[in-house]
Order: structure tokens, then C-alpha cells, then sequence
């Protein structure tokens, strides 16, 4: 694997996310990357579901919001390490989707979709009434929960570099996957499911795994998030906005390729922050993803990615 | 000669529509048997029994050995029965090679991801896509489709081949050539099921033949003996002079 360039290309371009805001210090530049290195790890493993075995998860934010939960309750009450306990949030959350996953992938196209947001609102629900997880007001960190980092200005920047790694994780999970024989067997799913059957690929086993695998590194990184954040709530852990603004990433880099949708998380975070801090268009982010969506759809189903190859071929080799 | 796939009194019913009633078909090792039969026989539905896309109503299905009855079409695949489809299935955004390298990851011969692709390589090429590796599946004309469906059944290094309607859609060339390449396979030890419209085609290649009619058996025989059953011409054939002609062309 590491004769290749790509994966050192994600190494190179993690030590840039990591380092850049931390030698320079810069809070400001850390917290809107740090944004974009979530988005990424939520569009760029929604991918393995969307991109490579054709599936719309939409209730992909789920994973996030399970995975944060997981962690601070085990934080608070259990009182063990962040990093363990957010690995444990990651491996229970994976267990859980490849429960649910058996199931409702016997689903497909629009059905399957609608699965995935009716898990997504009966989770939310179920916390929202779970009073060990804090029921409607959800669970808050208190100081001494940062005390193992040497306080909170430390533990910040802590999240930071883990989250970084785990987007870098994504990435090359996403390059792994792709270039093995499960990515084939997912990608000739994606393409056309009953023939990959008959063709001999295991279609209800690999995409039980995939759904399942696409949960591990968003929940890990919904622990690493809410903890920093101090706070976790339905509301915010379960927000299927978030799950419908992950697809419009990436659909706008490229659904299938590796670097697409990191690229289309990037844009869209920068976009984001745009529409944001502009006065006339502040409410109208979501519009504009949804107007951004249909047109990325109806125009450019390959995105920018997909784009690019059309228009030169050539890349289509290096730039997956 | 051993047999390689006993179909045993096999019946699939569709609501109203009984698809096959009672069908026992035997497929020897290195033979080629045809399946013919007007519109609407069932004979699409045979192979979607055989290779488990629906299991029978009753009856078994039998494979190198095995009772498959049943067993979900990725397994069957994996026994080593490989299937080219009447309607062809590329998986249209990979390539060539791609498609062909799905066929012998997931094949009998389970292999590798670096070595199916040497698999695919050679069986594309065999069967004249060598020149088209790289090209994207759906691009590639009626023809090229039909061809790409023959190579991927057989990257998967099969005992046994399925072919349902490989020469349909195909000019007097492109049939010529299919048919060498069909008899090329056979030559190679793989036994063939093939589903087939054209006469002259599946007289000259099958060792025997099987016809079918509503779903059920009509006759069964050698393509001289089924091309002289009168049942077979009134009742499938219609008018004699057709078969007549098939003769009398190699």
C-alpha cells in the first residue's frame, strides 16, 4: 500500500491540517478546520455506502450522534479516558449497525433511504426518553473531565490532532477499501446488484460489513467532537440537517472516488462560512445546499471529480 | 461421461402462471445441451431456477454433486456455475477488465484481487475484447455487451456456463464468430446450458436438446432426432421446411 503516492499524499496533507494551525497558534483557523475535518470523515465515509455500494444512507448522522452519546456517557459516569472511551463508542456503534444493517439493507433505492432516516429519528427518540443519557438536556462534561490533558485549552487542541487523525483514517479507509476485493465486490453492487449476484458477489454480507464499517470512524469522531464541545444533546447529536448537508459534499466532490469528498467537504465548509457571515443569505444555507444538490444531480452526477475525468481521462488514473 | 447438473422434476409458479411444471433436465460434463422453445416456454425462468435467482416450487437442483436447491445465486456462482445473461447486465461504469476481474474474484476459483485480474485479462481477450480492456463497460456496442457477458462468466473459470440468447442481437458476422468462440470454450472442458433462438446455431453446436413448451418437456434428443419429432415441428417449428433448411446448412 505505501508504495503508492496517495496514501502519502493524506499523510502530507493531515501534518499540514495538524501543524499549520498549531505552530502558528491560530484558535480561529483550527476551529473552522476542525470543521472541515469532521465533515470530511462524515462525507468521506458516507461514501463507502453511497459512492461505492450505491446505497443512500440517508440518516447517516446517526453514527456521529450514537458514537457521542456512547463516549460522554462513559466519560461521566464511568469515568474512563476519552480516547478509550470513544474507541469503545466507535466499536459498539459499528456492532449496532451491523445489527440494524442485516436488516434493513434487504431494502433498496428509496425504501432503504427512508429506513435509514426512520433509525436516525427512533434513535434520536429513544434518548430523547433514556434518562441515564440525560433525556431532552442530554449530558454535560464538567471541567475535571479535561484535567487528564493538563486543562481545557490543552485538551482542545488534543481533539483537534485525534479528529485530524481520524479524517486521515477516513481517507485512507476509503484508498484500502477501493482497491481491494470487497471495494470491487461493493462497487459491482453499486452498479447493479442482481448481476453482482449472480456474477458471485456476497451482496447481503458486503453491504451488512460496509454500512457497518461506515459507522466505525464517524462514531469514534462524534466522541472526540461532543467532548471537546462539553455538551451533547439530541438535538445537535441527531440532526438529520447535517446527515442531507454530508450527501451535498459529496455529491459535490464526486460519489466514488476517494479525494471527492473531502474536496466537496472542504467547499462546502468554506461556503458555509460564507453564506454564514453574510447578511442577506444567513438563513438561507440549507436552501442553498438543496438548490446546490439538484443541480449537482441533474448536471454533474459525477461531481467535481467526476467532472474532471470526463473532461481529461487521463486523470482518472491519479486523482481517484 | 458424468453428470454435472441433474434438474429434478423442478416447477415454478407465478401467481396464474405456471412458468415450468415438472422439468427434468441432465447436463453432462464437457456437452453441450440446448434448451429451446417458442416466447414464453420458460426457459429464461429454467436458468433463473438453476442458478437460484428464485427457488423451485418443487423438486431439486443438483450441481457437480451438490443438492444447490435453493441456494442464493452468489453461492451457486461460487460452486462454479457461471451465467451470461439474455439481456446483457454490464456493471456499466466499470471497464472491461473491471467487469471481467468481478467474475474471477467472486468465481469459482475465489482468487485473489492481482491474479483475477490476469484471469480477466486472458479470458477478455479470448474472447476478442482484448483490444478494449480499458474501455468503459457501457460504452461498448450489442455485440461488445454480448461479449463482455461470455468473458465474465467465463473469468469465473466455471464447470458449467449458462448462456441464454448469446447470439440474439447479433449480425451474420458477429454470429460466426460467437459460435467459434462458443465451440472454443466447450473445447476447453466447460459443459454449456444454452438457451437459443437460432436454429441453425443450436443444431450445429448441441450434442442434445431439450424443448421446451408451457413449461413442461416436449422432447428431448439429439438435434436430428428433435429436429424429426413431430410434436416438436407442429407444435414449436409449425412448419417442417424450416427444419428442413437448418439441415441443409452446416
Amino acid at each position: 500500500m505505501w508504495r503508492r503516492p496517495f496514501p502519502w499524499l493524506i499523510v502530507v496533507a493531515a501534518l499540514l491540517f495538524a501543524l499549520v494551525p498549531y505552530f502558528t497558534n491560530d484558535v480561529g483557523m483550527r476551529e473552522s478546520l476542525l470543521l472541515a475535518a469532521i465533515y470530511i470523515i462524515l462525507a468521506s465515509n458516507l461514501n463507502l455506502m453511497i459512492g461505492y455500494a450505491g446505497y443512500v444512507n440517508f440518516g447517516n448522522i446517526v453514527f456521529f450522534g450514537l458514537g457521542g452519546y456512547i463516549c460522554l456517557y462513559l466519560v461521566t459516569a464511568w469515568h474512563v479516558h476519552v480516547i478509550v472511551a470513544a474507541l469503545i463508542g466507535g466499536v459498539a456503534v459499528s456492532a449496532v449497525a451491523l445489527l440494524f444493517g442485516t436488516g434493513i439493507l434487504r431494502l433498496r433505492g428509496a425504501f432503504f433511504a427512508l429506513a435509514t432516516i426512520g433509525v436516525n429519528q427512533a434513535v434520536q427518540q429513544l434518548v430523547v426518553n433514556f434518562e441515564p443519557w440525560g433525556g431532552a438536556t442530554g449530558i454535560y462534561l464538567s471541567l475535571d473531565s479535561y484535567k487528564p490533558f493538563g486543562g481545557p485549552m490543552q485538551a482542545l487542541w488534543w481533539m483537534y490532532l485525534l479528529i485530524v487523525l481520524l479524517t486521515a483514517a477516513s481517507m485512507l479507509l476509503s484508498y484500502v477499501i477501493k482497491n481491494s476485493k470487497f471495494g470491487l465486490g461493493l462497487i459491482a453492487i453499486g452498479q447493479n446488484e442482481d448481476a453482482a449476484a449472480v456474477l458471485g458477489v456476497p451482496t447481503a454480507r458486503y453491504k451488512a460489513l460496509v454500512y457497518s464499517a461506515s459507522a466505525f470512524l464517524p462514531a469514534m469522531a462524534g466522541g472526540l467532537y461532543f467532548f471537546k464541545s462539553g455538551i451533547i444533546e439530541p438535538g445537535a447529536a441527531f440532526n438529520l440537517e447535517q446527515s442531507i448537508e454530508a450527501i451535498v459534499m459529496l455529491m459535490l466532490g464526486g460519489a466514488g472516488t476517494i479525494l471527492g469528498p473531502a474536496l466537496g467537504a472542504v467547499l462546502y465548509e468554506e461556503m458555509r462560512g460564507i453564506l454564514l457571515t453574510t447578511q442577506y443569505l444567513s438563513h438561507f444555507q440549507l436552501v442553498i445546499a438543496g438548490v446546490l444538490l439538484l443541480i449537482i444531480v441533474q448536471f454533474v452526477p459525477g461531481g467535481l471529480l467526476g467532472w474532471l475525468h470526463r473532461l481529461w481521462p487521463r486523470t482518472r488514473g491519479w486523482l481517484q | 461421461m458424468s453428470e454435472l447438473l441433474v434438474v429434478n422434476d423442478i416447477s415454478k409458479r407465478f401467481g396464474g402462471l405456471q412458468a415450468v411444471s415438472h422439468l427434468s433436465l441432465t447436463v453432462n460434463e464437457g456437452e453441450i445441451l440446448g434448451l429451446i422453445g417458442p416466447n414464453g416456454a420458460g426457459k429464461s425462468t429454467v436458468f433463473n431456477l438453476i442458478n437460484g435467482v428464485y427457488a423451485p416450487d418443487t423438486g431439486s437442483v443438483e450441481f457437480a454433486g451438490q443438492d444447490i436447491t435453493g441456494m442464493p445465486p452468489h453461492r451457486v456462482a461460487r460452486l462454479g456455475l457461471a451465467r451470461a445473461h439474455q439481456i446483457v447486465q454490464p456493471l456499466g461504469a466499470l471497464s472491461v477488465l473491471e467487469n471481467c476481474t468481478v467474475g474471477a474474484c467472486f468465481g469459482r476459483e475465489n482468487l485473489p484481487l492481482a491474479e483475477a485480474r490476469e484471469t480477466a485479462r486472458e479470458m477478455a481477450t479470448k474472447v476478442g475484447l482484448g483490444d478494449r480492456l480499458d474501455l468503459i463497460a457501457s460504452s461498448l456496442t450489442t455485440a461488445g455487451k454480448k461479449r463482455l457477458e461470455l468473458a465474465r462468466a467465463l473469468s469465473a473459470r466455471p464447470k458449467l456456463l449458462l448462456l441464454d440468447e448469446v447470439l440474439a442481437g447479433l449480425n451474420p458476422t458477429e454470429t460466426e464468430q460467437m459460435i467459434a468462440t462458443v465451440r472454443q470454450i466447450r473445447a476447453s472442458g466447460i459443459a454449456i446450458l444454452m438457451i437459443e433462438h437460432i436454429m441453425r446455431a443450436v443444431m450445429s453446436l448441441s450434442d442434445r436438446i431439450v424443448v421446451l413448451n408451457l413449461g413442461a418437456k416436449l422432447a428431448e434428443g439429439t438435434p436430428q432426432e428433435v429436429a424429426e419429432n413431430p410434436e416438436v415441428i407442429t407444435a414449436y417449428l409449425g412448419d417442417s421446411t424450416i427444419m428442413q433448411a437448418a439441415e441443409a446448412s452446416p
